[in-house]
């Protein structure tokens, strides 16, 4: 489909994008923190992937080169507004920095359905926020979007073994920020529908 | 070999991913087995990643699909036939 793009047929371009249209803008989420930002820079990332598409080269996947695009374009936004200090994109974790879970006795699987509440959302949509960028792009990439550890590696220009300790690091800090909130509104949420119980 | 609490957490990623190389894995494993505290933690940490992958969590803005094309057909537009 990009040959055809490439030969004149730019109509087939909607088609071609149409799949990660959600991958792109929750990458330019998490970096742009509020809706608007994020789809402008969703957008931009679009049509200059269009712009650039000769610039293509098939031995990467689509989708990682448009995620590569995507942060491209997120960064620059952010350095013009000057709104984060930018950190270096293979910049070795500091080795001791949060990588202890939250210490639980027991677990009781909170059911898919809680995503349904805004407030489990929003406790979750800011958890992610403030994972450091480093960690929060791998997160995102590997367990948001479900590419491969090589894909990530790829998408982000960084070494296989970087992206193992990231994933492994934001996955804990996770697990530290949203498993002891995330039980007690669970717990809450039960007092609330179940008075009589 | 046995292997204390915070040696487990190191693997705890590469677990649920399935990674480990066989003997680490069964290692883990029976640590596991016994530690209600590390049990609890891969549980709690495999329970939140499901929970923030899950599709609901970061929605695209309603009509974010239909914006997106008409800036395209725009960009269209502006290279010409």
């Amino acid at each position: 489909m990009i040959a055809a793009v490439l030969a004149g047929e730019i109509q087939l371009y909607h088609d071609l994008v149409r799949p990660y249209e959600r991958s792109v803008y929750v990458m330019a989420l998490s970096y742009m923190k509020n809706r608007e930002d994020a789809e402008d820079v969703a957008q931009e990332a679009f049509l200059r992937a269009f712009r650039k598409l000769a610039s293509f080269r098939a031995e990467s996947k689509f989708s990682t080169w448009l995620i590569s695009i995507t942060i491209n374009e997120a960064r620059t936004r952010l350095r013009r507004q000057a709104l984060v200090r930018m950190e270096p994109l293979d910049q070795l974790p500091d080795e001791d920095k949060g990588t202890s879970p939250a210490l639980l006795r027991d677990w009781r699987e909170i059911p898919s359905e809680a995503v349904e509440r805004d407030e489990v959302r929003v406790l979750i949509q800011r958890a992610v926020e403030q994972l450091p960028e480093i960690y929060r792009q791998v997160f995102l990439l590997r367990d948001v979007e479900e590419l491969t550890i090589n894909e990530t590696a790829e998408a982000l220009n960084i070494s296989i073994p970087s992206i193992k300790v990231r994933l492994h690091r934001a996955r804990m800090m996770l697990q530290k920020q949203l498993a002891p909130q995330l039980r007690t509104v669970n717990r809450t949420s039960k007092r609330r529908w179940l008075p009589w119980s | 070999m046995v292997i204390d609490c915070k040696h487990v957490w190191n693997y705890i990623s590469e677990y649920l991913d399935g990674t480990l190389p066989e003997e680490t894995r069964d290692t883990v494993q029976k640590h596991l087995d016994h530690c209600e505290i590390c049990s609890a933690i891969l549980d709690s940490t495999r329970n939140v990643i499901i929970l923030i992958a899950d599709d609901r969590v970061f929605e695209l803005p309603v009509g974010f699909s239909e914006r997106l094309h008409a800036r395209i057909d725009l960009e269209f537009m502006r290279i010409g036939p």
